[in-house]
């Protein structure tokens, strides 16, 4: 199968990416690992910050389902569902894995916009049934309407982690305790925060959680306060009669397709880990291949969003189709508008690193 | 473990009632589950065993991303049960080691 532009992964980039390829008038093919459109907002009921024009206040799951009706609605998208793409072979072939069957798409660019993965907990135990990425239990509640456990202890107080305390507590299950090792919560909104409050929800800053108990599955847990070394302090443990355990401590981009198609990769732990090194344009050191959203670092769905439309149309306008430019740069300058606000410099700091390796590498 | 009934914002529009057979023992979901959700739904947590120290594992990531949730389904091993729907009848076993494929030459 033939395409102008490939996009991997149907969240808020790859969707956003699809459409700008397509309306500059490239053909599209917009492959999804999951039955559904829509990444990692389908399990956002909460209300989403930002910006008010780019969805802020809207619910995660509304602007999931407005941006794949514009997906399916349009001529130029082909769109693949329950089909992962798999590797790069050397005639350059995508291979995708279609319920069982391997299609091959032959695209001239390709836009990976495949996401992030939930970051693991190093410590004894946390290998076993009940310690569930954060983001797993949503996508269990929400999206299929099932609770994995009743009595939850969630370790990170980020965003993810106070967001899922309140959805929990909707869902009816009872949330013991959320727990973070900062000395006071950083990124996480605070109508969030006010809300757990108010339902009465625990929240231990300079806490973590120091045991897992059980042998099958989680039976409980044990939390300490820690000193400035990040060690448990004697005497301050508590125990949790908790069935399940919620880690939100991060995310990290989902780089294996991008290291096998060569796409280089640097550390930059402000951005989560190993991210592809890419421009302002999305542009990688591979000619044909362009990044976006949670994949090129981690962000928000509002900035993956625009970088997925910058990615889409620079990929088209490299092709030669005639795409805007005072539209992508406008979108640029939407994203550093976002970027910058107050609690976002550690964020700030890993985009600079980014930069300067692109920069370094002449990457336009 | 148990089925949301009533939320506040979401509603749970449930397809039609699906068997399935979980080791053998006769289980239910619905249309739109996928084989992990119906697992979870039914009170299972052990979903197979670890390779080298048989440690038990459940889901983790709940998207296709981990590898966590690896079971045999309908005699293929290795299937992610986290993203692979739900079909009347199938037969979904904890994996013995790291299973085997029996191609027929
Ligand atoms: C609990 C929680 C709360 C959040 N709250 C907010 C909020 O309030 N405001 C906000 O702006 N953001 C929020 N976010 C963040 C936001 O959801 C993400 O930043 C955003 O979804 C990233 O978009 P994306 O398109 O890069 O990746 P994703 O949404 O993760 O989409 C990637 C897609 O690629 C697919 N995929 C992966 N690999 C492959 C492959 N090999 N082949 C085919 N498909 C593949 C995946 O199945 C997935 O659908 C929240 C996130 C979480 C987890
Ligand atoms: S739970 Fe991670 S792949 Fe299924």
């Amino acid at each position: 199968m033939k395409t102008d532009v490939l996009v991997i992964g149907g969240g808020p980039a790859g969707m956003n990416a699809a459409i700008e390829a397509a309306r500059a008038g490239a053909s599209v093919t917009l492959v999804e690992r999951q039955a559904h459109l829509g990444g990692q907002l389908v399990k956002q009921t909460h209300k989403f910050f930002g910006w008010a024009e780019k969805g802020a206040g809207t619910r995660g799951i509304q602007l999931a389902e407005e941006w794949s009706k514009a997906v399916e609605e349009h001529e130029n998208i082909t769109v693949m569902l329950s089909s992962e793409a798999i590797g790069l072979y050397d005639d350059g072939a995508w291979m995708i894995e279609k319920e069982g069957k391997l299609i091959p798409i032959y695209p001239k660019k390709v836009v990976i916009a495949v996401g992030a993965q939930e970051k693991t907990l190093p410590i004894e135990n946390a290998d076993i049934p009940g310690v569930y990425g954060a983001g797993a239990i949503q996508t269990m509640m929400h999206v299929y309407g099932v609770l994995p456990g009743e009595k939850y202890l969630i370790v990170g107080a980020g965003n993810i982690g106070v967001i899922l305390a309140y959805q929990l507590a909707q869902a009816g299950a009872e949330v013991k305790a959320v727990v973070d090792v900062l000395p006071k919560l950083g990124g996480a909104y605070w109508v969030h925060v006010t809300k757990i409050r108010r339902m009465g929800i625990p929240l231990y800053m300079k806490h973590t959680v120091i045991e897992i108990k059980g042998t099958k599955w989680v039976e409980g847990a044990t939390i300490a306060e820690i000193d400035e070394k990040f060690q448990p302090i004697p005497g301050t443990e508590k125990e949790l009669d908790v069935d399940t355990i919620a880690i939100s401590i991060g995310l990290s981009p989902l780089t294996d397709l991008m290291y096998q198609a060569g796409v280089e990769l640097i550390w930059i732990p402000e951005l989560g880990g190993l991210v592809p090194v890419h421009s302002e344009n999305m542009r990688t050191n591979k000619p044909e291949i362009y990044v976006a959203g949670d994949a090129s670092g981690i962000e928000e769905a509002t900035t993956a969003a625009l970088e997925g439309k910058i990615a889409g149309a620079v990929a088209a306008k490299d092709l030669g189709f005639d795409v805007n430019d005072e539209a992508i740069e406008e979108w640029k300058k939407e994203l550093s508008q976002l970027r910058d606000a107050p609690l976002l410099e550690r964020l700030r700091q890993g985009l600079h690193k980014l930069h300067e390796a692109a920069k370094e590498r002449g990457l336009q | 473990m148990k089925r949301i009934e009533n939320h506040p914002i979401l509603t749970f529009k449930r397809g039609k009632k699906i068997k399935f057979y979980f080791e053998g023992k006769e289980m239910w979901g619905y249309e739109g589950d996928t084989i992990a959700s119906a697992l979870v739904a039914n009170g299972v947590k052990v979903f197979r065993e670890s390779l080298k120290l048989h440690r038990p594992r459940g889901f983790y990531c709940a998207i296709g991303n981990c590898s966590s949730c690896l079971m045999t389904v309908d005699g293929v091993p290795n299937v992610r049960t986290c993203i692979t729907p739900l079909k009347e009848g199938m037969r979904v076993e904890r994996i013995k080691g790291k299973g085997a494929l029996h191609y027929e030459n």
